[in-house]
């Protein structure tokens, strides 16, 4: 019988949409769904219960609060020795992509990670996966057990919990003694509050069109009115305009938004590479050959110093109006 | 200090792929293979934690087609590594495989210190073998790591996560770092440098003389992505393109909610 284990994240002590996408997946499958969560935020078991999930399981110590990789390790271990679980799925972010590589080791398993669809053959996971950043899509079967995947954010669609179980048992984990070789002593946050470009639904792009650094902040009005996460063309970081965190492409990001707005970007192959997977992306540029438009869904050629605020205008108009 | 470095050689970013008639492999002739950017942040950082420490040596470490990954290694050794080993094996492994392999050459080898790696190969993008590497080889690891500061045994990794927030991570020797874009500017290599790598005895290793457990992956095919419907281009003045875009985003497209 096949038996989840989704590993769950928290953002501001909710549930991320991304968690929720993998339970809308289990939730269609046969077998048993369990959860594992680290930290302390408050777990509303009624959510998991519609998604049919038996049991969660917390670690809920102080030491959590900051991901140390080997005592995430140890938990996580220790967790699939009890429960045996066949498939392990967690989305894919700056945490799963440090963790799972490390359990895998240890599980003698399979991992694929970013993956951008799952499915079950007979028990066996296979996915697909995007090889050279989406330029080519490789289909891969797992061939150990348990099998797992980290799935990027935004390609299952998220559905509300449907199934009419008994309530979720959540269980209170205890934290394992490991001593710690590698420890983090302190987190550098950034004032960014906004959702990482890997996880946002909406992203406004901008290129060497907007001609200089100090031009990049005519995006932030239009990111504002969508609530969308800037990001940024590898010309741009090179020259330094912004920091590499925000690079799309390639050599940066992979994103997978359902609008990507690319502004004064031509569209270099290793751009679109990173972006192709969005699923509207809307290009404004005053190259009507640049190569950016072979990719749009909506192209408007015109000067972009013009387009974008009344744009902005425009989105307000029809968002707040 | 022994310091060993993993890189990989892939197709450079400006390749356009074509998927060979099996549906499992690339078309290679029209490929630019070139070192993985990644593992070039991780180059430069061996060679300038080296020129700190008197009596270091690097030893660069490559898997994939010899034939070709050669080619990589001699950057690396032009640029400044000491010793080159080539692994030859297939394309497209899966990260597990990758990472034991890594492991059972780089302990053949005797002792290290450090082991650096790219955090990514932007081929296969599995993001994992860093982290693999160092549990088969039972040591500690920071990933995605744009500063480090070595002192005495110790180092200081500042490690990159969501949203330009960085975690400060304080590590011990022996470790393995992944190296984030930002962590340096790697060097090119020099003339000297390049006429000195091509004397080089690169140091080969069959696949097939590595003890190595089964893939953990097989792979059924490969795909080029679905194709968009094409695109519409928006016409009329700057205000009735924008109107037209709106209403379009929110009519058709419906994302706008």
């Amino acid at each position: 019988m096949n038996s989840f284990l989704i590993f769950l994240e928290t953002h501001s002590g909710q549930l991320k949409k991304s968690s929720l996408e993998l339970l809308s997946w289990t939730q269609a499958q046969e077998g048993e769904t369990n959860c594992v969560i680290f930290g302390s935020p408050a777990v509303d078991v009624s959510v998991l219960s519609a998604y049919g999930v038996k049991k969660c399981f917390q670690f809920k110590n102080t030491a959590f609060d900051l991901y140390q990789s080997e005592l995430y390790l140890e938990s996580l271990k220790g967790l699939c020795a009890e429960i045996k679980p066949t498939t392990v799925l967690a989305s894919a972010s700056s945490l799963t992509k440090d963790l799972f590589p490390m359990l895998a080791v240890h599980q003698n398993s399979s991992l694929a990670s970013d993956v951008t669809q799952i499915q079950l053959q007979n028990g066996k996971l296979e996915v697909k996966k995007p090889f050279l950043a989406g330029k080519v899509v490789a289909t891969l079967q797992m061939a150990r057990q348990p099998q797992m995947a980290l799935v990027r954010p935004n390609q299952i669609t998220w559905v509300t919990g449907q199934k009419n179980s008994s309530p979720t048992v959540l269980v209170e984990k205890q934290k394992p003694d490991v001593k710690l070789l590698a420890e983090v002593k302190s987190v550098i946050r950034s004032s960014q509050s906004k959702l990482d470009l890997t996880e946002a639904s909406v992203v406004v792009s901008g290129g060497r069109g907007l001609k200089d650094a100090k031009n990049f902040s005519l995006l932030e009005p239009l990111a504002l009115v969508l609530g969308a996460t800037l990001g940024a063309s590898r010309a741009v970081v090179d020259a330094g305009w912004v920091p590499h965190n925000m690079q799309v492409g390639q050599t940066g990001k992979t994103v997978a938004p359902a609008l990507y707005i690319a502004v004064g970007i031509s569209g270099a192959i290793q751009h679109l590479a990173g972006m192709s997977g969005s699923k509207y992306i809307v290009a404004i540029n005053n190259d009507p050959n640049a190569p950016i438009f072979q990719k749009a869904s909506y192209g408007i050629v015109g000067d972009l110093f013009e387009i974008l605020p009344l744009l902005t205008q425009e989105f307000k108009k029809v968002l707040e109006g | 200090m022994k310091i060993f470095v993993c890189i990989k050689q892939v197709p450079d970013t400006e390749t356009k792929v074509k998927i060979s008639a099996d549906g499992k492999s690339l078309e290679t002739q029209n490929i630019k293979w070139v070192m993985n950017p990644y593992d070039e942040y991780a180059v430069e950082e061996a060679i300038k934690i080296r020129d700190a420490q008197p009596g270091s040596q690097i030893f660069v470490v490559s898997l994939g087609p010899k034939k070709r990954t050669v080619e990589s290694l001699r950057t690396a050794l032009a640029m400044g590594a000491d010793e080159a080993i080539a692994i030859d094996s297939a394309e497209f492994l899966d990260p597990l495989l990758s990472a034991q392999a890594l492991s059972l050459v780089i302990q053949m080898a005797g002792g290290f210190d450090i082991i650096l790696a790219g955090k990514l190969s932007i081929d296969t993008n599995s993001s994992s073998v860093p982290q693999m590497l160092a549990q088969y080889l039972k040591i500690p690891h920071v990933s995605v790591v744009s500063k480090i500061q070595l002192q005495d045994k110790k180092l200081t990794a500042e490690r990159d996560v969501e949203g330009g927030t960085k975690e400060v991570v304080e590590i011990s020797l022996p470790c393995v770092i992944s190296a984030n874009k930002g962590l340096n500017t790697p060097r090119y290599a020099s003339l000297p440098g390049i006429m000195k790598a091509k004397k080089k005895t690169i140091k080969e290793i069959e696949w097939a003389s590595l003890d190595l457990s089964p893939a953990s992956w097989n792979l059924i095919k490969l795909e080029l992505p679905a194709e968009k419907p094409a695109g519409q281009m928006l016409s009329g003045s700057a205000q009735e393109q924008v109107s037209a875009l709106v209403q379009k985003l929110r009519n058709e497209a419906k994302v706008l909610s």
